[in-house]
């Protein structure tokens, strides 16, 4: 089967910094797959290139079986990719249920954008709860779970995930990681960069470690447990 | 205490119309970063309308949505033909951008239309006065006062309650995330230089409805007051350019009305003085925007 998305050789530069050196990896439907590496990997640059937020410099990146390198970001949420941003950037000066609403932006159908509704209140009571409320003023976990709720509302297919758990109370990190497997289970398939290795692990499905913007190994995530490039990739042994 | 509730009313007339414009500037300002000082050239162009409308014998009330159409379409076009393709230049592009506009405009105006200021023919009633609450006001500031509330509630809904006026605020705050979204960054943009020509218009209509004339010159001050008015209030926010509005011209009508004689002719400076004052006290404005990223697409 055709995998629903794939990048060959994506090169990202910022100025005459190599970010991301021609990485190639792929994602099936159905699939939980992990990033993996340290800070300044590269991760977040892959995210950010595949939605179009910063321009690639070289490689393909196809989705769904069309060719989307370079496309601009606003056409992906409604052919069903969408990303979740580091560092949550919810609109703080929104009600949350504005914010839901933008996320829906791209949605014509109204029984469509009913469903998404649905799916995220219940997903997420606390957002039903504080829909009138302005996003500014909810909690870091509270946010996140707007900031995936809000990328939910467009029913995507694939939704890359930048950091969900980053800067959360163990408790509620926890909550995120089951959500990330409830996720799957509702034929959501999922791209996850994530500083918590050990947790992201015990949810995905397989990982890519990148140290220095390359991809040094990638398997089953029973398998990378064991590998030694992971502690590599974490502790710079290279 | 007439007197001053007299003037109370010059100053809402005044003030709204300031903030009309300022408004106008500040909702392209939230959204791009560009403050765009041919927004004053809208003005004129609207009130060409009406006095060609006026030559031609064209109803008041046909020629007032007349001239406001012609000042948004004039602003989408503004957009489309000279900011789109500097608007991931830096700031100041497009702020020299934005005067080349309005230099080239006002040379056309003075060209094919006249360089002399030009009569615009007004139905009699608005130069009329009325009696409210024992002050005699002229129709022209009720008008002006009227239009104003009428505006800013509009807006106000606009903003909060249509999904496009919601996705402009979004994109104010952070456009890239919005664009992840499927917001349309050329949508918002054209919709924020169409909502601002709409407030130029109006305001060309009431600025334009005190004085009978239009020249080619004519936006200039006003947009340049509402530039301070948009600053007074805190830049990029929107309730801020309304407060700025009304704070500059209560503060130029009550100078005018009621500094001695002999110091009249330090009004101008006295009035900026005040402004300065403020923003010493208040240096992002009386009511600053939350989020000032003005990120470029």
């Amino acid at each position: 089967m055709a995998p629903l998305l794939s990048a060959q050789g994506l090169q990202v530069r910022y100025g005459a910094v190599e970010a991301v050196r021609g990485v190639s990896f792929e994602i099936q439907q159905g699939e939980i797959v992990a990033l993996l590496g340290a800070n300044g990997a590269g991760k977040s640059s892959i995210l950010n290139a595949i939605v179009g937020l910063v321009p690639t410099a070289s490689g393909q990146v196809m989705f769904d079986g069309k060719d989307i390198t370079g496309a601009a970001p606003e056409g992906l949420a409604p052919s069903g990719l969408t990303l979740s941003p580091e560092g949550r950037r919810v609109f703080g000066t929104l009600s949350v249920s504005d914010n839901l609403r933008m996320g829906a932006f791209g949605l014509t159908d109204k029984d469509e954008i009913a469903e998404a509704w649905e799916r995220v209140y219940d997903l997420f009571p606390i957002l039903k709860e504080r829909k009138d409320q302005y996003a500014g003023t909810l909690s870091g976990g509270q946010q996140q779970m707007l900031a995936v709720g809000r990328a939910l509302m467009s029913n995507p297919r694939l939704l890359l995930l930048d950091e969900p758990s980053l800067g959360l109370a163990p408790l509620i990190m926890d909550q995120i990681f089951e959500l990330i497997a409830k996720l799957r289970d509702q034929g959501v398939t999922l791209l996850v960069v994530e500083q918590n290795v050990a947790k992201t692990l015990q949810v995905a499905d397989r990982g890519y470690i990148l140290v220095s913007g390359e991809i040094v190994e990638a398997g089953k995530t029973s398998e990378l447990t064991q590998s030694s490039s992971m502690q590599d990739a974490y502790l710079g042994a290279n | 205490m007439e007197l001053f509730l007299q003037q109370t009313a010059n100053a809402l007339a005044l003030g709204g119309t300031y903030a009309l414009l300022a408004l106008g500037l500040a909702v392209v300002f939230s959204i791009m970063g560009l403050i765009n000082f041919a927004h004053g050239e809208l003005m004129t162009i609207a009130g060409y309308v009406l006095m060609y409308c006026g030559i031609a014998s064209v109803p008041f009330v046909i020629a007032v949505p007349l001239a406001i159409t012609a000042s948004v379409l004039a602003a989408v076009a503004m957009e489309r033909i000279a900011f789109r393709p500097v608007r991931n230049g830096s700031g100041a592009t497009m702020l020299v951008t934005s005067f080349a506009v309005a230099m080239i405009l006002q040379v056309l105006f003075q060209n094919l239309i006249s360089a002399r200021s030009q009569p615009v023919l007004l139905p009699a009633l608005l130069s009329d006065s009325v009696r409210v609450f024992g002050l005699v006001i002229g129709v022209n500031k009720l008008a002006a006062i009227a239009s104003t509330i009428v505006m800013l509630v509009f807006l106000d809904w606009f903003m909060k309650h249509q999904k496009t006026g919601v996705a402009m605020r979004a994109a104010a705050e952070d456009f890239a995330v919005a664009r992840l979204m499927g917001i349309r960054a050329n949508t918002v943009i054209a919709g924020a230089f169409a909502l601002s020509g709409l407030l130029a218009g109006v305001a060309a209509v009431l600025w334009v409805s005190q004085r009978a004339s239009v020249d080619p010159l004519m936006g200039f001050m006003p947009v340049l007051k509402a530039f301070i008015a948009a600053i007074l209030g805190g830049l990029g926010s929107l309730r801020g350019a309304v407060a700025g509005g009304f704070l500059l011209g209560f503060i130029e009508i009550y100078l005018a009305a009621f500094l001695p004689p002999e110091m009249q002719e330090f009004r101008d400076p006295i009035g900026l003085g005040i402004v300065v004052l403020v923003l010493l006290i208040r240096p992002n404005g009386l009511i600053p925007s939350a989020t000032l990223k003005a990120e470029k697409v």
